[in-house]
């Protein structure tokens, strides 16, 4: 992938994709507005803006979580802090005009993900129809996963966390298996950032203002280190957060279903060292993401304080 | 038609907050389900049980500023009398605090960012315990063996108990796993951060088992020993002094037992604790014995003779008079009748037609 458009972190690029995934529209406009409008929870003003792009019609009507008539006695939530509006757009789109702002291709490389065992699938007879395109190649009636594409994805994914946590996003780490729940629970807490390992209760998202209370604020990313449950069907919050429009990071092994995932990284899901290299890998980009944050608003702090005197 | 509009009003409000206070004494579980009391209306609450206060301090006549919660119950109990048996179904006014189980506030700062890591799970406080246990667990690489805890004398949280303490609902499930998990921990080789941790969620069971005491002999004026028993059959209750050197005779309320136990079953029934023991002669006995028929009597009259024999006698000899049926208390009594039959087991006569 060579191109990088100046939108959401770059394109889909060459990569085969497989058919009936829900995703954003694939080619928008290079202004900062153009983001799915769910990154500018706190910019009604721009997310006008954004819903008279060319958004599909199926998102515009389907979200009913932004524009919420759902009664929520606190107003819009102000940005933190009072900052003029001029400077408000800058933190928020500077980051938008590079292709990889956190630099999040140094964090990994090919060797890693292969001694991590990240390239194992499961059998072929276990194999997913829609898995196929990822995957390089069967041995001895093993599947292996193609670990450029896995870069590529792995790439995508965790340039789009980091951008998700440096605008102050909610992101909720989903695992089923009790081997890692521990570990993914210690991960979510080290980034500061939310944890559900647990059963899960069939209205959390959907009916979260019942089972909650009213005001409550969803998750602005789910990231699935395991997309199946228990019982080796798809996990109950991929559908869900397609529903509430909540964009869906991951981990999709040989016998899951990607669909409906937003940012799929093919990959093993099931040995320790892949998922502590996945854990590691989140909670690095998590943090130095929330750091560029805090330096750059100290920065603008700075600045407009020189500026007023 | 002022100043009775005026205290028409006062009692108005006043049984305003007194019926409104009365509905919520149920088991306190706070936060079963989404916020049900938000802090305005507590404060609220507050503000007007302060002013109903006041108004009942004018009614009575006193002082408003140095009007206590007993104050308060006799000015309620005196205006309002109730004659319901059940404390809890009378009027009552307390502050709100107590009325109003104790609550979780509101789970998120300003910026919609819950506060608890595990929020989005619904049940943070259960899954955080199950995280820390967990943590323990898997943390446990000690190679001391200290593993004195007196497991037989304590037992762990119930489920109401776990519950109080969460302030959540906790299911059965939910309860089982997580005594497992606290099981599984105690039986690892434990330091001594863990054992407190596990003396959070357990209990001190007091002994059940109290050793029964037999009373040392006594001695009265003449320097005779003697002891006494008590014991009961059905519904009689008898007391039996027994004297060591003694010839055998036995008093029962003032009369001999020929006369007042004129059939040979019941004499033997009295008899047999010594004949067991092979002290006929040796004991003089004085009973008072009262309520029963003649056989209970009888029986209650043995029962407290053995009991007295007890302080004469060896441990080994005690043993054998317990596996005999002479130290317990015999537990039938009259069955009683039920209804749409003749008697506790006799049905009515069944008739074809």
């Amino acid at each position: 992938m060579e191109r990088y458009p100046a939108t959401k972190g770059g394109g889909r690029g060459a990569t085969a994709t497989a058919p009936g995934r829900a995703r954003p529209a694939p080619q928008e406009a290079e202004s900062a507005a153009d983001l799915p409008p769910l990154l500018l929870l706190h910019r009604p003003r721009a997310l006008r803006r954004a819903r008279s792009m060319a958004l599909p019609r199926l998102l515009r009507a389907a979200a009913p979580r932004l524009y919420s008539t759902v009664p929520a006695p606190a107003p819009a939530p102000a940005p933190a802090g009072n900052r003029p509006r001029a400077d408000d757009d800058k933190l928020l789109t500077e980051p938008l005009s590079h292709p990889d702002f956190f630099s999040v291709k140094e964090l990994f490389t090919l060797k890693d993900l292969f001694d991590a065992r990240v390239h194992l699938g499961h059998k072929k007879g276990c194999r997913h129809r829609f898995m196929e395109p990822y995957i390089f190649g069967c041995r001895l009636d093993q599947d292996i996963i193609d670990l450029d594409q896995t870069m590529q994805h792995l790439q995508l994914a965790l340039n789009f966390t980091a951008h998700v946590a440096y605008r102050g996003g909610i992101i909720l780490f989903v695992s089923r298996r009790r081997q890692f729940c521990h570990l993914v629970e210690s991960t979510a807490r080290a980034c500061g950032e939310y944890a559900h390992t647990r059963y899960w209760q069939g209205g959390l998202l959907t009916n979260a203002h019942i089972q909650f209370g009213p005001g409550v604020r969803l998750p602005d990313l789910l990231i699935f280190l395991n997309t199946l449950n228990n019982v080796f069907e798809p996990h109950v919050a991929i559908r869900d957060a397609a529903k509430m429009n909540i964009p869906t990071v991951g981990v999709v092994d040989t016998n899951c279903n990607p669909c409906l995932i937003t940012y799929p990284i093919p990959g093993n899901d099931d040995s320790p060292a892949a998922v502590e290299l996945y854990c590691k890998l989140f909670r690095m980009t998590i943090i130095r993401a929330k750091d560029k944050r805090r330096q750059s608003e100290a920065v603008e702090e700075l600045q407009r304080k020189a500026q007023g005197k | 038609g002022n100043h009775r509009s005026l205290a028409c009003g006062k009692c108005v409000h006043l049984k305003l907050l007194i019926c409104t206070t009365t509905a919520v004494q149920k088991r306190n579980v706070g936060a079963s389900g989404p916020e049900k009391y938000t802090e305005a209306f507590i404060k609220k609450q507050i503000e007007e049980f302060n002013l109903g206060k006041r108004h009942l301090a004018n009614m009575m006549g006193e002082d408003p500023e140095t009007f206590t919660q007993e104050d308060i119950d006799r000015a309620i109990a005196y205006l309002f009398p109730s004659g319901l048996f059940d404390k809890r179904a009378r009027p009552l006014m307390k502050h709100p605090t107590e009325v109003f189980p104790e609550q979780r506030k509101i789970q998120w700062g300003e910026d919609g960012r819950p506060f608890h890591f595990l929020f989005y799970t619904g049940k943070q406080s259960y899954y955080s315990l199950m995280h820390v246990s967990m943590l323990f667990v898997i943390n446990n690489k000690n190679i001391c063996d200290i593993l004195n805890r007196n497991l037989a004398g304590s037992r762990w949280l119930t489920k109401i108990e776990l519950e109080e303490m969460l302030l959540e609902k906790v299911s059965d499930n939910d309860y089982s796993r997580f005594i497992q998990l606290l099981q599984k921990l105690a039986t690892l080789p434990c330091a001594d951060i863990e054992e407190k941790y596990i003396q959070k969620f357990s209990k001190e069971v007091p002994a059940q088992l109290q050793k029964v005491v037999i009373e040392p002999l006594q001695h009265d004026e003449r320097g005779v020993a003697f002891s006494t028993g008590e014991g009961k059959r059905k519904t009689a209750r008898a007391t039996a002094v027994v004297y060591d050197n003694g010839t055998g005779r036995i008093t029962v309320n003032g009369i001999d037992i020929l006369h007042y136990f004129p059939v040979l079953q019941d004499r033997e029934q009295l008899l047999f604790p010594f004949q067991f023991l092979g002290r006929i002669g040796k004991h003089d006995m004085v009973c008072t014995v009262s309520g029963g028929g003649r056989s209970a009597q009888a029986g209650a009259i043995r029962l407290a003779s053995a009991k007295a024999l007890r302080s004469f006698v060896t441990e080994k000899e005690v043993e054998f008079m317990r596996q005999a049926g002479l130290l317990t208390v015999d537990p039938r009594v009259k069955e009683r009748k039920k209804p749409g039959q003749e008697g506790p087991r006799r049905k009515f006569t069944w008739k074809k037609r």
